[in-house]
């Protein structure tokens, strides 16, 4: 079982109390009626995949609730780091 | 074959013995006997039959990696294990044990003629022979395969065991209490580090137990362990599984060795967190691939001095050695220095080390060098090998009655390879050893190539003279897996080692080819005429070996497999005769049936009884979310689809709620009971994901928005009031509040008291009849039912349930989401226009609507259904076509969503997703169904009071 740090609760807790929230870094558009099909598509839709590392989000849904981000290696299934929501890019 | 005990030999307590029966026979064996020890000191070498062919087999092995000797064990009661290893099952007085896969008995079994004709199952067999036609699978294939093929039976009682489970954290795991083990916990123990140490046998001491120089060390180093009180001991458990961030499983069986299992649990499951893991799990001896290498009494050299030195049992009085590693020849000489008879050391080496041709010379073994053992004779025992030199001549016969393999030793990574760690290939040991870590884990002693077991050759099958295609050389033995199968795969075209091990089977068996991975791999670099290294390795995985599924479940079964959630009203439901349903682990009443009646019958009284006078219903299970903040009601107008900045407190509004790709997740009513507070309701199954969804936009898109989520759905118990003289029943016990309709119209809230409990009282209906939702503390919640439900007694009550709840909505046309819809269905498709707010410039899900494919005509849409036939009740989840003279296949244009038995209107009502469905109204669709089609007219999805009159009285 993967052990996660919570940014916000600053402690490293088992996978059971978090899930999975999709990739991160993917800010709903201010004004979604201004973009194209094509742009809206990318939006909704298309994700990376890529082999290394790879930003998500996660919730500590069953701790404090609070949404993070996180880079984890999609090989090794290792959390190189977390960080908190509106954090830039790591 | 005539293995037996021999005098003053092995660790077992010879002052006791313990009867014991195998196939309902009879026999003593003594305490620290394991089963296959016990077989053999009574003479029992044919243990079972072999997967697919039903070969005679015996014991390979003596511990973990035993691919032959799987047995059942009968406790009674329900106790029963199939496919356990003799070599890992302790005995005990009345051990009662079943040989498997034979009938009617393992000496004569019926199934052998596979053996006779196995050239009709080559590798790829079932991929091939059964591939067409298709109804041959059901009567023909899978019936035979199951009687044929397969090992134990699966227990068909309950078990009534206990499982328990645990968590453990320490600094040091380490895994395999043999020499190497040991010295690592007495390092990490004076280091003063918290440590576990932990092995699958009854005795700790791994190869040291088949080593008596070692046995005073042993004894001392346990002694001083368990001593130690930063140290625990742990037997009889297997580390199954490496898991990420070096967490362990293991398993702990507490009661399978005692013959009174008492009422403790059976097992304990450990789950180990530990700081540091240290892998100490040896290497196993490989067999050698030739003709006849399964003939019970063919076994690993290693396992033959295991039994002599552990357990005071010879396998044999006159035993070849097969060996292309020196390993064997010192096994073969601890035997001959006990007594046993050493027929002759058959090495394919052309020379090995003077030391070992000295001592074989001393204790008088006929030595054959340059030679290999090509054919074995004897079909339940060993009656004889016979052997050739490697160009293949010289071909003789010896007698013997064993025949012991010495094929060098794989190392066991198992565990390090769980935990994703690189393995490297050594040409020395002729096996893949651990190289690089991915977790704080290291190997050491056997398991990490750091052993002295001498040298060796590595070899994939023994050179013969005879041709390959007629002869079984075994590779795989649980799996019947042979030299000539692995062959075939690469002939017909498979190259990786996971294509050959899927085509074959091999290493595919409960066993995961801990004595058959490396020596397939080995035969298949020979085929392909490719290095090992170019081949790859198959991945192990969890568990090392079988573990129980109770185990695994623990206490997570029957009743207790996952939450039941009850409402505060339940009990009264169930002292009132309610039936049942789960909704999303809530327990809800779906009817209250009187007198007999069946469902049928209840739902039919229960909604004449609401449309013509007053039900109740516990709706407490609906989710509710206290939304609370200056921005509320700006926030919301983002999430759902029409206004909500100008709702009015004291105002309830329908929310629909769309996900950002535009389809349908939501639904539920909400009130504004202040400017900056809000009551909302989701659907019962929703709840959880809605306040997730609305979490996530808050924190992460909006987070500039001061507004706080709060779920509220168990704080409030939810009692409807449905019916035209619900505000009659009510309105002696509400205080501060005018029920009347002027003052407190449809779809409005009010704060105030019933019976004296604050309550916020909703005036909404999900029926179509005046009705009202009283929400009360739930603490209160079969207080106020009982008062109401004292109060309509005079109007004729009727608690109702989740069925009739379903009739009614449904003759109003409101759709419940999940059911009416599939996430595929957008607000225009369900016909709610109405809810979307049109002059919004932005809504979760707006954009999409506009989307080319949601804007494109032909989408299933949602409509009513009347039966041409009134009393035809459609089948949900029936599918719809427009032409049922059409040739089968039928093009299937949708699909019936909800239907009931309508006692209000006295006729059957249906919704249904139609493509294109909003243009046919008045068509006639068919629902064709076994036996008969049914016509059914397409309508609207309001079947009742289609102007609402009813809601407002
Ligand atoms: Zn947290």
């Amino acid at each position: 079982m993967i052990l996660i740090h919570c940014p916000y609760c600053d402690q490293t807790l088992p996978e059971l109390e978090f899930a999975y929230a999709g990739e991160g870094h993917i800010a709903r558009p201010t004004d979604p009626s201004a973009l194209s099909d094509e742009d809206w598509e990318r939006y909704l839709f298309i994700r990376d995949n890529p082999r290394g590392r790879h930003h998500e989000r996660w919730r500590h849904i069953h701790g404090c609730g609070r949404f993070f981000n996180a880079v984890r290696d999609t090989v090794t299934d290792k959390f190189e780091m977390t960080y908190k929501a509106g954090e830039p890019r790591q | 074959m005539s293995a037996h005990r021999i005098a003053g030999l092995g660790r077992i307590d010879r002052s006791r013995t313990v009867t014991f029966t195998f196939d309902g026979k009879a026999m003593q064996g003594c305490p620290g006997d394991t089963l296959a020890s016990a077989l053999l000191a009574n003479s029992v070498v044919l243990m079972g039959r072999s997967f697919k062919y039903h070969r005679p087999r015996g014991l390979l092995g003596a511990g973990a990696e035993e691919p032959n000797a799987l047995v059942s064990v009968d406790r009674g009661g329900g106790r029963f294990t199939p496919n356990l290893r003799a070599t890992a099952v302790e005995i005990y007085e009345g051990l009662n044990v079943r040989s498997q896969n034979r009938w009617p008995s393992l000496k004569t079994d019926f199934g052998a003629i596979n053996d006779r004709f196995g050239r009709f199952f080559p590798a790829g067999f079932y991929n091939k022979t059964f591939m067409w036609p298709r109804s041959f699978w059901d009567k023909l294939y899978e019936p035979t395969i199951r009687r044929m093929a397969g090992l134990g039976d699966a227990p068909i009682e309950a078990d009534p065991d206990v499982y328990a489970a645990t968590y453990a954290h320490c600094d040091v795991l380490i895994v395999g209490a043999g020499p190497a083990g040991i010295d690592a916990a007495l390092e990490a123990c004076a280091a003063r580090k918290q440590v576990i140490l932990i092995d699958e046998q009854d005795e700790l001491g791994g190869g040291a137990l088949a080593d008596p120089a070692l046995w005073p060390w042993l004894e001392s180093s346990l002694n001083d362990l368990a001593a130690a009180p930063n140290v625990t001991l742990l037997s009889r458990t297997t580390a199954f599984g490496f898991y990420h961030d070096n967490f362990i499983g293991a398993g702990q069986r507490l009661t399978d060795h005692l013959a009174e299992p008492g009422h403790g649990p059976r097992e304990r499951l450990w789950r180990i967190r530990a700081g540091e893991v240290i892998l100490a799990q040896g290497a196993i001896e490989r067999p050698l691939v030739f003709a006849g290498n399964d003939v019970p009494g063919v076994m690993l050299a290693s396992a033959a001095r295991t039994y002599l030195v552990r357990f005071g049992v010879a396998v044999g009085d006159r035993v070849v050695l097969m060996a292309v590693h020196d390993s064997g020849w010192r096994d073969a000489f601890v035997l001959a220095r006990a007594g046993m008879k050493i027929a002759a050391i058959v090495d394919l080496r052309a020379q090995v080390a003077p030391d070992l041709m000295a001592e074989a010379a001393e204790l008088g073994v006929p030595v054959e060098m340059n030679s290999a053992v090509i054919g074995v004779s004897g079909r339940h025992a060993v009656t004889g090998a016979e052997i050739a030199d490697s160009a293949g001549g010289n071909r003789h016969k010896i007698v013997c009655d064993a025949v012991l393999m010495a094929g060098g030793w794989t190392p066991s990574v198992h565990l390090w390879s769980h935990s994703k760690g690189s393995l490297a290939w050594s040409e020395e040991w002729g096996a893949y050893l651990a190289d690089k870590p991915n977790e704080n884990v290291r190997c050491v002693g056997a398991c990490a190539g750091k052993w002295n077991y001498g040298t060796g050759v590595s070899i994939g099958a023994l050179p013969t003279p005879d041709d390959p295609a007629t002869i079984k050389a075994f590779v795989d033995f649980q799996n019947d897996v042979t030299a000539k199968d692995i062959a075939l795969a690469v002939r017909e075209g498979m190259k990786s080692v996971e294509h050959i091990k899927r085509y074959t089977t091999n290493g595919m068996a409960t066993d995961q080819g801990k004595t058959s991975n490396l020596n397939a791999l080995q035969l298949a670099s020979g085929a392909l005429d490719r290095p090992v290294q170019a081949i790859g390795l198959t991945t192990f995985r969890p568990p090392y070996t079988p573990q129980t599924f109770g185990m695994l479940a623990g206490d997570a079964k029957g009743a207790l497999f996952q939450p039941t959630r009850k409402t505060a009203i339940d009990p009264w439901a169930e002292e009132h005769g309610a039936v049942f349903e789960l909704v999303a682990q809530w327990r809800r009443a779906r009817y209250f049936p009187q007198g007999g009646e069946d469902m049928h019958a209840a739902v039919a009284r229960e909604c004449l009884t609401v449309r013509s006078g007053v039900g109740i219903f516990d709706a407490s299970t609906l989710g509710k979310i206290e939304v609370v903040g200056p921005d509320a009601a700006e926030f919301l107008n983002r999430m759902y689809t029409n206004p909500w900045k100008a709702l009015e407190p004291g105002r309830c509004r329908y929310g629909l709620l769309l996900r950002e790709d535009g389809f349908i997740t939501d639904d539920g009513v909400s009130a504004r009971l202040a400017p900056d507070r809000f009551h909302l309701t989701t659907t019962t199954g929703g709840a959880a994901r809605v306040l997730n969804m609305m979490e996530d936009y808050l924190q992460t898109e909006w987070p500039d928005l001061d507004v706080w989520l709060t779920s509220t759905t168990e704080q409030y118990a939810v009692i409807a009031l449905q019916g035209p003289k619900a505000r009659e029943v009510i309105a002696p016990l509400v205080s501060g509040i005018d029920l009347s309709s002027e003052s407190f119209p449809h779809m409005a809230v009010r704060e105030g008291t019933i019976c004296g409990v604050p309550t916020r009282l909703f005036r909404v209906s999900f029926t179509g009849e005046l009705g009202f939702e009283i929400n009360v503390p739930a603490a209160f919640g079969r207080y106020v039912w009982e008062q109401v439900w004292a109060a309509g007694q005079a109007h004729g009550i009727t608690p109702y349930g989740t069925e009739t709840m379903h009739v009614l909505r449904a003759e109003k046309g409101y759709i419940i989401v999940g059911q009416d819809t599939d996430g595929t269905v957008t607000p225009y498709d369900a016909a709610l226009d109405w809810a979307v707010g049109k002059k919004k410039a932005d809504f979760v899900g707006k954009r999409s609507l506009a989307r080319p494919d949601i804007v494109a005509p032909g989408r299933k849409q949602l409509v009513g259904l009347l039966t041409d036939d009134p009393a035809e009740v459609l089948e949900e989840g029936a599918q719809i076509v427009a032409d049922p003279r059409q040739p089968i296949p039928m093009k299937m244009i949708g699909h019936v969503t909800s239907s009931y038995w309508s006692a209000t209107l006295g006729r059957s009502v249906a919704l249904a997703l139609v493509q294109g469905g909003h243009e046919r109204m008045g068509e006639t669709l068919h629902v064709p169904m076994p036996g008969k089609t049914i016509a059914a007219k397409v309508s609207g999805m309001v079947f009742h009071d289609p102007d609402g009159s009813r809601l407002n009285g």
